[in-house]
C-alpha cells in the first residue's frame, strides 16, 4: 500500500503550486505517482526516481571523461577553488531554498565573490525597472478573489506557468469573482498567436520588439488622446478597445514576462508597463506582477535584498556589496573574462546563456552543483549531484508575488547523497579552515587588495 | 525557392521543452523538443522545404543545425522561434547593452536547407561549441 503526501509544493515555476499530492513507496524513497501537478511539475517529481541518476560527484579527467569521486574530494576541490580565486562568480540559486542561498552568501563574503541569480537572464531588467519607478503590486490570492481584467504582456503561461490560469488568474472562482472566467476579461499582447492568446477576449499580436511603442500608445489612449492609425502593427481601434476594457474593470492586473525583458528596450519596457499601471490607477484599481520563472528565484532576490540590499548581481570582491547591472552581471563578467572561477548552483547556464558566455565557463575552474546531468555539468571540471530541493529536502521558497511558502520534503534522497545545503555548509567550513591555516602575511596582503 | 531566407528569431519556453528538460537534458526527447525551429508555413514555402527538414540557422553570433517545423502558435510570418536551450543560444545576440540581459529575442538570422546535416544533442552541441 503506497502512501500519499498532501499539500506538497511544486518546485518548477514561480507559481509555486502548493496543492500537489504525491504517492510515494512505503519506505518513503520513491515517487510513484503525482496528482494535481502540470505536465512539467509531474515530470520533475517523477524524474527523481530515474534509475540512471548520478548519485556521486564526478571530476573531469584530461581525456574529457568523468571519474567518480567522493563528496570529501569534491568539497576539498571546491574550497580550494574559492580560496585560490581572486574573483569567483557564484551563479544560479533559483532552484534551491533560501537556507542554502544564505550559506552561499557567507562563502561569497569570505572569499570576495560575486553572487548572481538567474534573474540575470530572466527578470533582471524588471528588478532594475522596479528600482527606477517602484511597483504597484498585489498577491496572487488578491487576483483570484478580485481581478476582473487580466492582461498578459509578453508571457505565455499556457506553456511556461501551466496552472497559473486555472489556479490564480483566469478560471478560478474567488470571493468577488464568483463567475470564474466568465466574469473576467483577458487581454494578451504577444508577437505570436500563442496558446494563451487563443483564449483572449482582446488578442493583440504586435510586431516583435515594439513593446515600448505599444505601451506608450496605451498611455496615450488611457488619456483619451489621438493615436496614429497603427502602432506596432496594431490598428488604433484595437488599442482603444483594450484600454476601454481595462478602464471598465474593478480590479485589473498586468502580468509580464520574457517578451518585454528580453526584447530591446528591456528595463525601459517594464518602466513603461509600470507607468501604464500607475496611469490606470487614476480610473480603477490596477496592479502589476512579474511572471517569475523558477520556483525560488524570487527567494534569491529576497535573501540578497535583506542581506546586502540588492536583488541580483552583487559584487563582494571589494569587501563590501556593490551592484551595477551591465558590469556585475554574469554574462558581462564572463564575456569580459573578469572572473577566474565559477560555481554554478542549482541552475544551468550551459543551456541558457549565450554560447560566448558558456565558452568562458569551460575555460576557468568550475563546479556545477545540480541534481542531474546537463550541458553545464558536461563542460565543468566538477559535477556535484545533490538532492532535489522541495522534493528530497524542504526549505523556504518565495512565490512570484513574494509570498514565502515552506516547501515539503516528500521522499528521501538516494542513499549517501548530500543536500545542497549540507554541501555548501561543509565547503564554507573548509574555506574557514584553509583561511585560518594561511600564513598571516599572505592573509594581510590578501585583505589589503580586498580578496 | 530561395537558397536562404532572412527571419527574426525569438526564443522562449514551450511546455514540451519544460517536460523534456525535467525528464533529463541528456536524453533524446530534449533534443526533439528544443533542436527545432518553428517557422510560418509561408516562410517554409519561401525557402522551398518540406516540414521536418533540417535547416542551418546562421546569425552574426554563430550557427546551428535544427529541424524546421511548422509553427504551432502562429501565424507569424517573418518570425522564427527556437525553444530556449543550447540550440537557440548558439545563435542569439549575446549583447546586454549595459543591463546584464542578453538580447534573447529579436536576433536577425539566415535560414538555409541542410537536409543531410545532423541535429546534435544538447551535450554534443555544447561540447563542440565551447571548443570553437
Amino acid at each position: 500500500m503506497a502512501k500519499t503526501v498532501t499539500d506538497v509544493t511544486c518546485p518548477f515555476c514561480g507559481s509555486l503550486c502548493d496543492d500537489i499530492e504525491v504517492q510515494v513507496s512505503d519506505d518513503g524513497t520513491k515517487v510513484l505517482e503525482v496528482f494535481n501537478a502540470c505536465a512539467i511539475g509531474a515530470a520533475k517529481f517523477l524524474h527523481t526516481a530515474a534509475k540512471d541518476r548520478v548519485t556521486r560527484p564526478r571530476m573531469r579527467q584530461e581525456d574529457g571523461s568523468y571519474k567518480e569521486v567522493s563528496y570529501d574530494e569534491a568539497i576539498e576541490y571546491t574550497a580550494h577553488m574559492f580560496v585560490n580565486s581572486k574573483k569567483p562568480l557564484m551563479y544560479g540559486w533559483s532552484n534551491t531554498n533560501c537556507e542554502a542561498q544564505s550559506v552561499g552568501h557567507e562563502i561569497a563574503e569570505a572569499t570576495g565573490g560575486i553572487v548572481d541569480n538567474t534573474a540575470t537572464v530572466c527578470h533582471g531588467p524588471s528588478l532594475i525597472a522596479i528600482q527606477d519607478v517602484g511597483i504597484p503590486s498585489c498577491t496572487l490570492g488578491e487576483i483570484k478573489n478580485r481581478a476582473d481584467v487580466v492582461l498578459f504582456w509578453g508571457c505565455n503561461p499556457a506553456h511556461a506557468h501551466p496552472r497559473h490560469l486555472s489556479k490564480y488568474s483566469i478560471f478560478p472562482r474567488g470571493f468577488f469573482t464568483g463567475k470564474g472566467h466568465k466574469g473576467r476579461k483577458m487581454i494578451v499582447v504577444d508577437p505570436r498567436n500563442t496558446d494563451t492568446m487563443k483564449l483572449a477576449d482582446v488578442p493583440l499580436q504586435l510586431e516583435q520588439g515594439r513593446d515600448y511603442e505599444l505601451l506608450s500608445a496605451f498611455r496615450v489612449a488611457i488619456r483619451g488622446e489621438e493615436l496614429p492609425e497603427k502602432v506596432a502593427g496594431i490598428p488604433r481601434e484595437k488599442i482603444y478597445e483594450a484600454v476601454e476594457v481595462m478602464k471598465n474593470g474593478r480590479f485589473g492586473v498586468i502580468f509580464f514576462g520574457m517578451g518585454v525583458t528580453q526584447s530591446l528596450g528591456k528595463n525601459h519596457n517594464i518602466d513603461n508597463a509600470i507607468m501604464v499601471t500607475k496611469d490606470m490607477n487614476e480610473y480603477t484599481k490596477f496592479a502589476i506582477i512579474a511572471m517569475r520563472g523558477h520556483y525560488n528565484v524570487t527567494g534569491s532576490g529576497q535573501v540578497m535584498g535583506w542581506q546586502w540590499g540588492f536583488p541580483f548581481a552583487t559584487d563582494l570582491s571589494r569587501g563590501f556589496a556593490r551592484y551595477n547591472p551591465g558590469e556585475t552581471t554574469s554574462n558581462d563578467l564572463l564575456r569580459r573574462r573578469e572572473v577566474d572561477a565559477i560555481m554554478v548552483f542549482a541552475s544551468d547556464p550551459g543551456s541558457h546563456f549565450p554560447i560566448s558566455s558558456v565558452r568562458e565557463i569551460a575555460k576557468i575552474p568550475s563546479v556545477a552543483v545540480v541534481p542531474d546531468i546537463n550541458p553545464t555539468t558536461e563542460i565543468s571540471k566538477l559535477h556535484v549531484p545533490v538532492a532535489v530541493n522541495a522534493i528530497e529536502t524542504g526549505g523556504c521558497c518565495y512565490r512570484m508575488d513574494n509570498v514565502p511558502i515552506d516547501a515539503r520534503k516528500v521522499v528521501e534522497p538516494p542513499e549517501g547523497m548530500l543536500t545542497d545545503l549540507e554541501f555548501l555548509t561543509r565547503v564554507r567550513d573548509r574555506i574557514a579552515e584553509l583561511k585560518a591555516q594561511a600564513p598571516a602575511g599572505v592573509r594581510a596582503s590578501a585583505e589589503a587588495v580586498g580578496a | 525557392m530561395a537558397e536562404s531566407i532572412s527571419l527574426n528569431l525569438i526564443s522562449g519556453r514551450t511546455i514540451q521543452q519544460g517536460v523534456a528538460m525535467e525528464g533529463g537534458k541528456s536524453k533524446q526527447p530534449y533534443t526533439e523538443a528544443c533542436g527545432i525551429i518553428e517557422m510560418d508555413p509561408e516562410d517554409l514555402k519561401r525557402l522551398g522545404i518540406y516540414r521536418n527538414t533540417h535547416v542551418r540557422v546562421t546569425s552574426d553570433y554563430g550557427s546551428v543545425v535544427v529541424k524546421a517545423v511548422e509553427a504551432t502558435q502562429g501565424p507569424h510570418p517573418g518570425l522564427a522561434f527556437i525553444p530556449m536551450g543550447v540550440w537557440a543560444n548558439a545563435v542569439v545576440n549575446p549583447n546586454t547593452y549595459g543591463v546584464g540581459m542578453p538580447t534573447f529575442k529579436g536576433t536577425p538570422i539566415q535560414v538555409s536547407p541542410a537536409a543531410n546535416e545532423p541535429v546534435l544533442s544538447s551535450i554534443e552541441l555544447v561540447q563542440m561549441l565551447v571548443k570553437e
